[in-house]
This record gives C-alpha cells, sequence and structure tokens, in this order.
C-alpha cells in the first residue's frame, strides 16, 4: 500500500508539470489568436478560441484533482497552503488569456494596420511575462536553487509590458478619425491584455517568499 | 500476586513515560501532519517493546548501582513518587522524563532506608544530563548540514522530497523508538530488578527470556499502552513550544534524539569501543526530552538563536533541576507514610560488621587498618552510619572503602535442601551441574554474600567471575543475588 502511495505522489508531481504545460499552451494560444484576428484570419482565431477553451477546462479539472489529492493525502504539509495559492494563481493567468481572446470575440474591435505591430509586441511580452513564471514555478517543484535563474525575467516582462502599453494607448488617443468610444474601447484592451504582465509579477512576488520559506 | 500489586506504580510510571517521552519520538512528525497518530502510534509501541526486552539492560545496570531497592513496597513507592511527579510535570506542560524522576526518587529512598547514594555515579548520570542535550545539539546540526547538502546536489523535486521525508520519519522514529524502549525502560522497570520473583523462561527452546527481559517486556507494554491511549495530545504539541520546525528539521530534531539514545544504551557499542581501546560512553538512562530539546535548541542555534523562545527554553531547564527534587521529597515522604501509617516494609535493612572474617578478607587486600579498633566487632544499623565510622578512619583510599563496604556488609544465609528447592532450577539459568554446586554446600551457614561468592567459586571454576567478560560477570551476579535472596533467613 505504501508504494502505491509513493507512485501517486510521483504521479502528483507529473500532474503539476502537465498543468503548467496548460496555462503555457494557453498562452501560446493566445499569442497566436491575436495574431489571426488582427491579420483577419477570422477561421483560424475561431479555432484558436475553441482550443483556448479545450485548455481552460483542461487546466481546471486538473486544478481540482491536485488540490483534491494534496488535501486528501495531506502531502506537502508544510507548503501545502502556498503550493494551493500558486495554483489558484497560475489558473487565474490561464483564465485570463481566455477571457482576453474572448474578448476580441464578443467585441471584436477596429484595429487599424498601424496598430498591429504595437499590438503583436505587447501580447508577445505578455505571453514572456507568463512563460518566465511558469519555469519559475517548475523549478519551484523540482529544483528549488535554479528558480532564481527564471524569476527575475518576470518583472523586467512586467516593465516592458508597462512601456508598450503607455505608448501604445498615447498612439491610440492621438489617432485623428477615431471616435473616443473606439478610443475608449482600444485603450480597455491595452489594460486587458497588460494586466496579464502585471498578475504574473504577483505571483512571482509571491513566489519568491515561498521559495525562501523552504529553503534550507 | 503482592508482587504484581506493587509492579502497578512501575506501569503507572512506564504509562506516563509512553504518553509522555514517547511523543518526544514521533511529535514532530505528527505535530507537522507528515505522519499520521494511527501509524505513530503503533510503530512507537512495536518498537519500544522490542528495545525493551532486547537491549535494554545496559542502562538499567546503571540505575540499580545507583540505589538498590531491596523490598518491594519500596521499589513500589520510588515508581510511584517518580510517576507522580513526571505526571504533575505534564499537566505543568513542561517536558521532563521520567530519568530525572526516578533518580529522585531512588535518592529519597536512600535517604530514607539509611543506604548509601553512590556518588560517582550519580555525577555519571548528572553529568549526562548535561553532556546529553549538548550531544544531541550538535548531531543536529551536523546531520541538517548534512541533509541541506544532499538535497541541494541531489535536487530531488518536491513530492519526492515530501515522501522521503516521511519514509524518513517513520525510519528514524521506529529507531528512537527501539532506542527510547532499551535506554528508559530502566527508568520504569530497574528499581524491580533487584525484587523480582520471576524465573527465566525458555521459549520453545529457541530463546530464553530472562527474568529482567520479563520485567521489561511487562513494562515494555505499558509504555505502549500509554502511547496509544494518551500521546496524541502531547505528541500533537510538541515540537511546536520551542520553535516551529520544518519536515525536514524535525528530521535531523528526530534522527539526532535517537542516536543520542542509543548512544547511552548499546552495550554492543560499549563492547566494541572497549575492545578497540577507546573511551566507552556511560549506559545511563538519560531523558529523551533533553535530548529533543537539545536538538531543536541546536537548529536553532544554526539561525543564531533567532525563532528560539528563550524564555520556554528557560522554564524547560528549570523544571529538569526541580523534578528530581519533586521526586526525592515525595519518595521520602511517602516511603515514610508506607512504613510507619501502613506498616508496609519498604526497605529490608542492611547492616554491617566488620567480623572476623571480614577482617582477614580485608586484611588479604593489604588495606591498612589503623584505629579500628573503634569499629571491629560493632555492627552498624545501615551504610550510612557504617560508612560515617569509616570516614573517621586515615589512609583509606575511595576504592578501598568500597572494598571495605562489600566485606562488612551482612546478609546472613543458611544453604538447607528445603530452600534450595526454592531456587529456579533451568537447564538455561541455573544449570544442574551448578545446582549440583550449590547441594555440596548444603548445611553451611554464611553471614557475608562474599563468603558464599567465594564457597562457591572453590568448588567450581563456573562460579568465579572473569575478566574482561561483563556480560557474563552480571549474568552470574545476577544469579548469585537470585540466589542469595532464596538462601536467606527469611525474618532477614
Amino acid at each position: 500500500m505504501e508504494f502505491r502511495i509513493l507512485k501517486k505522489r510521483l504521479d502528483v508531481g507529473r500532474e503539476f508539470d502537465v498543468f503548467l504545460d496548460k496555462v503555457s499552451e494557453a498562452g501560446l494560444l493566445f499569442k497566436t489568436g491575436v495574431e489571426a484576428y488582427l491579420s483577419d484570419n477570422i477561421d483560424s482565431f475561431e479555432k484558436k478560441i475553441e482550443d483556448i477553451i479545450e485548455t481552460e477546462h483542461d487546466g481546471d479539472a486538473l486544478r481540482r484533482d491536485l488540490e483534491e489529492t494534496l488535501y486528501v493525502q495531506t502531502l506537502i504539509p508544510e507548503s501545502r497552503g502556498d503550493v494551493l495559492e500558486l495554483l489558484e494563481n497560475m489558473d487565474a493567468l490561464l483564465d485570463r488569456f481566455k477571457g482576453a481572446l474572448w474578448k476580441f470575440n464578443i467585441e471584436r474591435p477596429q484595429v487599424i494596420k498601424e496598430l498591429n505591430d504595437d499590438f503583436r509586441e505587447l501580447t508577445g511580452i505578455v505571453v514572456e511575462a507568463v512563460e518566465a513564471i511558469v519555469r519559475s514555478s517548475r523549478a519551484f517543484f523540482k529544483d528549488l536553487s535554479s528558480v532564481a535563474d527564471h524569476i527575475h525575467k518576470v518583472p523586467y516582462w512586467e516593465s516592458q509590458s508597462d512601456k508598450i502599453a503607455s505608448k501604445l494607448q498615447q498612439t491610440i488617443f492621438r489617432q485623428e478619425g477615431f471616435s473616443l468610444s473606439e478610443k475608449l474601447q482600444l485603450r480597455d484592451f491595452v489594460k486587458h491584455i497588460d494586466k496579464i504582465a502585471d498578475r504574473a509579477e504577483d505571483v512571482s512576488d509571491k513566489l519568491r517568499i515561498y521559495v525562501l520559506k523552504r529553503s534550507l | 500476586m503482592m508482587f504484581l500489586f506493587f509492579l502497578s506504580s512501575g506501569l503507572f510510571l512506564g504509562w506516563s513515560l509512553g504518553a509522555n517521552d514517547a511523543s518526544n519520538v514521533f511529535g514532530t512528525a505528527v505535530g507537522s501532519k507528515m505522519v499520521r497518530f494511527r501509524t505513530a502510534a503503533i510503530c512507537c509501541s512495536v518498537f519500544i517493546v522490542i528495545g525493551a526486552v532486547i537491549s535494554g539492560a545496559g542502562a538499567s545496570y546503571t540505575l540499580g548501582k545507583l540505589g538498590s531497592v531491596n523490598a518491594v513496597a519500596g521499589a513500589f513507592i520510588v515508581a510511584f513518587a517518580a510517576a507522580v511527579s513526571v505526571y504533575l510535570m505534564t499537566k505543568l506542560g513542561y517536558p521532563v522524563s521520567t530519568s530525572q524522576a526516578i533518580v529522585g526518587a531512588i535518592i529519597g529512598w536512600n535517604f530514607f532506608s539509611g543506604s548509601l547514594t553512590d556518588y560517582q555515579t550519580l555525577s555519571k548520570i548528572v553529568i549526562t544530563w548535561v553532556a546529553c542535550p549538548a550531544l544531541s545539539a550538535i548531531i543536529a546540526l551536523v546531520l541538517y548540514k548534512i541533509l541541506a547538502i544532499a538535497i541541494y546536489r541531489l535536487k530531488p523535486d518536491m513530492f519526492r522530497l515530501d515522501s522521503l521525508t516521511r519514509y524518513g520519519l517513520i525510519l528514524v522514529g521506529a529507531f528512537g523508538s527501539y532506542s527510547l524502549g532499551a535506554n528508559n525502560i530502566a527508568n520504569v522497570m530497574g528499581v524491580f530488578v533487584p525484587v523480582s520473583p520471576f524465573a527465566d523462561i525458555s521459549i520453545f527452546g529457541i530463546f530464553k527470556l530472562t527474568s529482567t527481559q520479563q520485567l521489561f517486556f511487562i513494562g515494555g507494554i505499558a509504555i505502549a499502552v500509554g502511547v496509544l491511549t494518551y500521546s496524541r495530545k502531547v505528541m500533537a504539541t510538541v515540537g511546536e513550544g520551542i520553535m516551529e520546525l520544518s519536515p525536514i528539521s524535525a528530521l535531523a530534531v528526530v534522527s539526532a534524539h535517537s542516536l543520542v539514545l542509543f548512544l547511552f544504551a548499546s552495550q554492543g557499542l560499549e563492547a566494541f569501543l572497549q575492545g578497540h581501546g577507546l573511551p566507552t560512553i556511560p549506559l545511563v538512562p538519560v531523558s529523551s526530552s533533553q535530548a529533543i530539546v537539545g536538538a531543536v535548541i541546536g537548529l536553532g542555534l544554526l539561525r543564531h538563536g533567532k525563532g528560539i523562545r528563550w524564555r520556554v527554553v528557560g522554564g524547560i531547564g528549570s523544571s529538569w533541576i526541580v523534578t528530581p527534587i519533586i521526586a526525592a521529597l515525595l519518595s521520602f515522604i511517602s516511603l515514610f507514610f508506607l512504613q510507619n501509617v501502613f506498616e508496609q516494609k519498604t526497605y529490608r535493612p542492611v547492616r554491617y560488621a566488620i567480623t572476623s572474617e571480614a577482617m582477614a578478607r580485608i586484611q588479604a587486600q593489604g588495606i591498612p587498618l589503623q584505629g579500628t579498633e573503634s569499629i571491629t566487632g560493632k555492627e552498624f544499623p545501615n551504610a550510612k552510619y557504617f560508612y560515617r565510622a569509616l570516614s573517621t578512619l586515615k589512609n583509606i583510599k575511595p576504592e578501598e572503602q568500597a572494598f571495605i563496604l562489600t566485606s562488612a556488609e551482612i546478609d546472613p544465609m543458611e544453604v538447607t535442601l528445603e530452600r534450595l528447592e526454592t531456587i529456579d532450577f533451568d537447564s538455561d539459568w541455573i544449570s544442574e551441574r551448578k545446582k549440583n554446586d550449590l547441594i555440596k554446600l548444603e548445611g553451611r551457614k554464611f553471614i557475608h554474600k562474599w563468603q558464599l561468592d567465594e564457597a562457591l567459586a572453590e568448588i567450581s571454576p563456573y562460579w568465579r567471575l572473569r575478566e574482561n567478560e561483563k556480560k557474563y560477570n552480571e549474568n552470574l551476579k545476577n544469579k548469585l543475588s537470585h540466589i542469595y535472596e532464596k538462601l536467606r533467613y527469611p525474618n532477614q
């Protein structure tokens, strides 16, 4: 029986890996989805929406299963609270990717060609920020000492995201021929995407403390 | 039957040991939710019993030297006083151990019965009370460092580390329980050893349980019951008092505790060290609480003492001084009541006199006896008076004093067939050949124990002590004290 539990515990580690894969995948889907939208490839965009919904479902199922396993088997009692919080926060990032893509689908904003590059850059940077936190989280489970190699990149991408978001908003509001409502709508999109990087940074701040708590 | 009644206080002491000290072993593991209480309790009980029966003898020998409680009612009170002291301290929330209490209680008995406290043994025990936490702190520190380096190098993932830590805690806990049983059973049952009515039994001829081991088995069961019934709460609170521990720290702490207890109980290690001409570690019942507290402080020092609640540590330290004093007082007062109110014999008075035989033996040893006119031929009611008189003599070294004490101890015996019948003969214990040796002495009377020893040694070499064979000698001494018990005049 004991060995079954041991095996189960190792499975939990793998399950975390799969969950983090989902977060990372959601980022990639978001990036390609936005790319498809910007290049008016609506079929591909709608496909990405379907994919990201599925990914989000998988992520939720994994998260629930992991939460239950951690409690039922009283695994890692000293870090359980921290790990659960990390799990929730990572899942929230995944949801934000999906939400942002959905927002495009619902509102279908008019993005003029001049803004395309900046939008691409913004989404790329945000996805990088999340990638960095995903890598940091993996290291947190596997090798505590290498968390530092990844975690410092999160604030870097976040500040880059801030810069490009400000620039983008300036460009939007200086556009001639845009109504205020259009400007406000586009600004809302920019802020929504930028927020993902902010959240990633919040998660990285917390992760830093979890690491301190676990270090010997 | 009466013996079983008197043994009840020992069982009470065993129970409180189980409820209290056993939580030191698994407390941190259960408290940090790494090991379930049921797993911990079962594992702990089983290994305590095994440890007590297999290697409990080492430390109990030292305790026996501190004071040989020679009447069962006295043993009852000694164990009772110790148990009550431990129980009181537990109620107050101090992690004390039966070791401190029982030593105090025995000294109380020594005072009451006029026996001498062997200060050499006492100081040996008290020194270990300082050495044990210190050693434990150092071991915990080193182990923690080793663990930290190993984890850094091997980089196990969080869940693998988690399960390895759990197995480690159970493994070390089992070892700790074994060591606790081996080391601390002496506290619970040690005082009953000289008055035990049990004879050796052989189980299917495969292995043999000596009378002491049977006693230790019963004591082990009492401890196990303590673990199963009352340790849950203590387990949940221990370890949080001084400093909060992570599972890895808990592993280091429990390992250090177990190693220290093992070091102070292992006859095997002692034989090994002796065999290689190295200094040996005294086999003394040490306190598991002291070992744990020492280890936790050791880890605290790693962080420069931050996080240690020094006020709690101070309280624990002073409780370690107060406990033996309370136990001694309680023991003395209870003995007084039992003797004078309930008219129970709490000790067998041991008289001393330098008879002409004793004189001859002392002189043969080459000990100068000038001015002994004042004490020769005179009878002293107990060891204390005799020792006082002996102290007035000049030019006598301490080891010579000890020799005179054993030579002058009076223990009148007569070898009659009737009394020989009461000795438990058994092929593994006192063999047919040894029985015949005893029959040869029929009709002889002895005033001193050593006279019987010498008479037997003359008949056969099997009755002689051997050099460097500690185990054989201890076994022989056990047999002899069983024989004294049976050949003694009944009114003594």
